[in-house]
């Protein structure tokens, strides 16, 4: 089983890097664009036969304590099977 | 001669540079404003060290498109001398000019100090003023300075003796302690230690001057 | 109009009393974005309200001080017709919170303080306070504040391209809940270039340039003003995000913007943003600011007025222009990519005007928000604070080079290399000498002189005696000047205390401030700006009082003196002498700290008419080039001092003997101050300056390759390997860092 995380900062939260990455695309004449906001992306590996349950709250605790700075950002867990 | 130093949003190390070249050398030298396609009359281009556009995205990624880029990248084919130094490097890097990447520090930390590099070889328009196997003290003050490249090209850089100096102590984990490298044509030198923040005494080195005399000696005897 | 509830006053943390003023000032009751506007205008942060009537007590004035307090930083003059601004702000709540964005725009806002005037930062020192990393229960949050503020430190100074040149670093149980970041700028400019922060000319526009306004840290300013409780979880959201890279843009843009001559004041928008600068801008020009808030560039949809003005979003500045240049502004700041608008303009009626597409939203005198703010007298008749007996406890060491290595790795007198080697302190290449030493030391290449910054602060000796502490203080400060030869000349300060409501910490406080006043007045560096920082209490704890100073001084641009011995078979002369210590004033120290664990007491004793002249002697000993090495004896007393000074990469060490009546703890650890280590190969010089100025030199021994032995009356207190002591020393920071890596 694997699990994705992907952390960014919050909507209200200023993103410095996406803000920059947006105005140079547009500078390069992707004028469609028009917000880049820019995250991490963590893809997990869990052990085989790993309980489903407990390998979903372990990665949700993960995201929420370690991966990413609840005081900032926010983050989705995608599971795979 | 006179040195043209590229100014990109977020260069820091532009005016250091600027400085080494006239006060402490005794040349002239310009500021090449980014959104300028036009270098002007320079004899070499110095690309300096900073954080371009913040460094956002991957270091150098965005400074690449820079219009004042095609223009170095001109200069480069015709044969003119180009000096990244730190930012500079990864610029250089980002736009192909020279191969390989430049990576994290080993440690994830910015580092900030002296320390002894290794000249590889003098066969070079920026080491020719130095001896081969010379130490020499420059600073290193960067975060992403671990030269990363394939095994194949680390094998064609050494073979083309274009590996210019190598770390002493592998401060970053660079492969094969590489400090700074050469294009196939020896006219372009990326390099993540600071030239120009040892140029004068009060520096706390003068190590740096060798890189800069050799390329005014190199320009005097160019056509 | 009746919105203002007994419950609104009050989450905006105004008294009855401060609402019925706000009422008074106004004739009416106020709206809620006016509410909003007095709350953070009359906050703690903004208004200085408990501390104001103490700071005037401080000397600000002086033949070299171009500016005093008041306006965004301090400016002295260093000749030539050039200046420096500096200043020392805290950002310790923000960093608590979040520690790297909170160090970050810690840093952010300090440089515009200092461009704001006109002036290029080219350098910044940092203090730095935090929890024990190795305590049982706090280490790991420690450990993650501790990597998480240098690591923002480093993010925004590296990348604007100011060297972070110095600092301190001290660890307490006091700061688990409360750790302080405090930092100092400095900028350089012309005395003829300086811009204040005034709102003049009748119809002048108004503009706005930088970054977009968002929703961040609303209530900022009175969150910092305020103790910490499980409800400021709930205030979380607000952190700001820092962008180094716009700053850096900004700074460029103003600089060059000040050049078109079409600026008559700027105020950059720091803790209560747009509010405080149009207000304050207002109240200092004696004019009014009207500005529309349709104008104000937005990152955020549906912003309220309430939020566009009370927003802390970073890197943004307000202009003030000469009617009919604006293009000349605008084409600036468009050739360095930034945003430039007018939203508005100055008038005469002395009114801070808000408009939301035309409707008045908020309308109040400039002067009852800036100046009219209520100031307290808090009582503080009673004893400061302190729970630490005055008598000694019995003790006796069975290992004096264990407790010299005990000291060597403690957190406070550690190396320090692991924090500072994250910092670029040498972009600009004007560092003649970095972190690492008494004093850091930055040319000034322009005016051919160099300044010289030492930053301190002690809170233990605070504790035991405020007053005498605080003294204390500005004494290593300027004797770190001395140790490389430079004249101190000002001063700015940072007061870190708890609640001030409590009188018996607002007692700490007033010692604290007159003490500084004292020394600063006796030392002749007035101070010229600063910050109070109070409320810095977690759940009731406060912390020690804890103010720190920073002082500036000058001296002539040349090869500075090694803090280290070059090499061995030098003199080795203790200027000052070995000092008066009992075990009364031993208390304080480090080795009570760090090998005791126990504080008692009362700090050293200070004698300045006598440390004067100490520093007097020191620098012109450096000055004329007799001086090796010169280092300044304070945390571990004499023998941390020598160890201190074989550290250097000749590995030299010395060979000391005493001849001293005092028990060998307090002998070799003692914290007296007023004594400075100095190698030498002119012994009769040194000494002969020495005895001009009255001051005892003993030679007390020689520099020797690769040991530090230390005797006293025959007796071998200490022998060190010098080069396995330093191995300790180096190491004992990572160490007590350990694997842990922050994501």
């Amino acid at each position: 089983m694997k699990a994705r995380v992907y952390v960014s900062y919050k909507e209200t939260v200023l993103d410095p890097q996406g803000k920059t990455v947006c105005s140079a695309l547009q500078s390069l004449g992707y004028t469609d664009i028009v917000d880049v906001r820019q995250g991490k992306f963590f893809e997990i590996t869990l052990k085989d036969g790993a309980d489903p349950a407990g390998a979903r709250k372990q990665i949700e605790e993960a995201a929420h304590e370690v991966l990413a700075n609840p005081v900032i950002e926010e983050y989705r867990v995608e599971f795979l099977d | 001669m006179k040195f043209g130093v590229v100014v990109f949003p977020g260069s820091n190390c532009d005016h250091d540079a600027w400085y080494s070249v006239t006060a402490n050398l005794g040349e002239q030298a310009v500021f090449l404003w980014h959104d300028d396609p036009h270098l002007g009359d320079v004899d070499a281009v110095i690309l300096p060290g900073g954080f371009s556009y913040g460094d956002y995205l991957r270091c150098g990624a965005i400074a690449k498109f820079s219009p004042v880029m095609s223009a170095v990248k001109k200069f480069a084919a015709e044969g003119g001398l180009v000096l990244g130094i730190c930012n500079g490097f990864q610029i250089l890097v980002e736009s192909g000019l020279l191969p390989g990447a430049l990576v994290r520090n080993r440690n994830l930390k910015f580092i900030c100090r002296h320390v002894p590099l290794r000249v590889e070889t003098t066969n070079s328009p920026f080491t020719s003023a130095a001896e081969k196997g010379q130490v020499l003290r420059l600073p290193i003050a960067h975060g992403e300075g671990c030269y990363v490249a394939d095994e194949r090209t680390l094998d064609e850089l050494e073979a083309e003796d274009r590996v210019a100096f190598r770390y002493l102590e592998n401060v970053n984990g660079s492969q094969r302690s590489i400090a700074g490298i050469l294009n196939r044509g020896r006219n372009v030198l990326g390099m993540m230690p600071h030239p120009e923040r040892a140029t004068d005494p009060l520096m706390g080195s003068t190590d740096g001057l060798a890189i800069f005399r050799s390329m005014v000696a190199a320009m005097a005897t160019q056509p | 109009m009746s919105e203002i509830t007994p419950e609104i006053i009050e989450a905006h943390q105004l008294t009855p009393e401060e609402y019925e003023r706000i009422v008074a000032l106004l004739g009416r009751e106020p709206t809620l974005t006016e509410l909003g506007i007095f709350s953070v205008m009359w906050s703690e942060h903004c208004s200085y309200k408990s501390s104001r009537l103490h700071l005037k007590k401080l000397p600000t004035s002086g033949p070299r001080v171009l500016q005093g307090p008041g306006e965004n930083a301090g400016v002295i003059d260093i000749g030539g017709g050039w200046a420096v601004a500096f200043k020392i702000e805290s950002h310790n709540h923000p960093s608590f919170i979040e520690p790297f964005q909170g160090a970050a725009t810690g840093v952010g806002g300090i440089l515009r303080d200092i461009f704001t005037m006109g002036a290029r930062p080219i350098a910044v020192m940092d203090a730095l306070r935090f929890g024990p990393l190795d305590d049982p229960e706090a280490g790991p949050r420690n450990r993650r504040i501790l990597e998480g503020v240098v690591g923002g430190i480093a993010h925004y100074g590296n990348c604007f391209g100011v060297p972070t040149v110095g600092g301190e670093t001290v660890f307490d149980e006091c700061y688990n809940g409360n750790p302080l970041v405090n930092v100092f700028a400095l900028g350089v400019f012309k005395q003829d270039e300086i811009f204040l922060a005034r709102a003049c000319g009748l119809g002048n526009p108004v503009i706005y340039v930088g970054a977009k306004t968002g929703r961040d840290g609303i209530h900022g300013a009175s969150m910092a003003s305020a103790e910490f409780t499980e409800d400021s979880k709930q205030k979380r959201p607000n952190v700001q995000v820092g962008d180094p890279f716009l700053e850096k843009l900004l700074l460029e843009a103003c600089l060059e913007a000040m050049k078109t001559g079409a600026i008559v004041g700027i105020q950059d928008m720091g803790a209560a943003g747009l509010t405080c600068s149009t207000c304050e801008m207002g109240s200092r020009g004696g004019t009014g600011v009207e500005i529309d808030l349709q104008y104000v560039p937005q990152r955020e949809t549906g912003m309220t007025p309430y939020e566009i003005m009370l927003s802390e979003s970073q890197e943004r500045m307000l202009l003030v222009v000469e009617k009919g240049r604006e293009q000349e502004v605008f084409d600036v700041f468009k050739k360095w990519g930034l945003d430039a608008v007018a939203i508005g303009h100055v008038t005469g009626d002395g009114m801070l005007r808000v408009k939301d597409h035309g409707k008045v939203v908020a309308e109040i005198p400039s002067r009852a928000l800036a100046d009219e703010a209520p100031l307290y007298d808090r009582p503080h008749d009673v004893p400061p604070y302190r729970t630490a007996p005055m008598e000694a406890p019995e003790f006796s060491s069975q290992d004096l080079d264990a407790d010299l290595v005990t000291l060597a790795t403690s957190g406070d007198l550690c190396s320090k290399r692991w924090i500072w080697e994250q910092y670029d302190y040498m972009v600009r290449t004007n560092t003649v000498r970095g972190p690492g030493g008494d004093a850091a030391v930055i040319r000034i290449k322009e005016a051919g002189v160099s300044i010289a910054m030492s930053l301190d602060g002690n809170e233990r000796y605070c504790y035991l005696d405020p007053r005498e502490g605080a003294k204390l203080i500005v004494a290593e400060c300027c004797r770190n000047l001395a140790t490389v030869g430079a004249l101190p000349v000002a001063a700015t300060n940072n007061l870190n205390f708890g609640n001030p409501e409590r009188p018996e910490i607002m007692a700490q406080l007033v010692e604290s401030i007159e003490g500084l006043g004292e020394a600063c007045r006796f030392f002749e560096t007035p101070i010229t700006g600063g910050n109070v920082s109070l409320y810095n209490e977690t759940l009731g704890e406060p912390i020690r009082p804890s103010p720190v100073v920073g002082i500036v001084g000058l001296m002539e641009t040349g090869l500075p003196v090694a803090t280290e011995f070059p090499e061995a078979g030098l003199s080795v002369v203790l200027v000052g002498g070995l000092g008066e210590a009992d075990e009364t004033r031993f208390g304080g120290t480090q080795y009570a700290k760090a090998v005791l664990k126990k504080l008692w007491g009362l700090p050293p004793a200070l004698n300045m008419e006598f440390e004067r002249r100490v520093q007097a002697a020191v620098r012109e000993i450096v000055r004329t080039g007799l001086a090796e090495s010169a280092h300044d004896l304070s945390g571990g007393g004499l023998a941390m001092a020598l160890a201190e000074c074989s550290f250097g990469p000749s590995a030299a060490g010395a060979e000391i003997r005493l001849d001293s009546p005092l028990r060998p703890e307090l002998l070799l650890f003692h914290e007296g101050p007023s004594r400075v280590l100095v190698s030498t190969a002119q012994v009769d010089e040194v000494r002969r300056i020495a005895e001009k100025h009255g001051v005892p030199a003993p030679v007390i021994g020689a520099t020797v390759a690769g040991r530090l032995t230390i005797e006293n009356r025959g007796v071998r207190l200490i022998d060190q390997d010098v080069r396995r002591l330093r191995e300790q020393w180096e190491e004992a920071l990572p160490s007590k860092l350990g694997a842990h890596v922050a994501v």
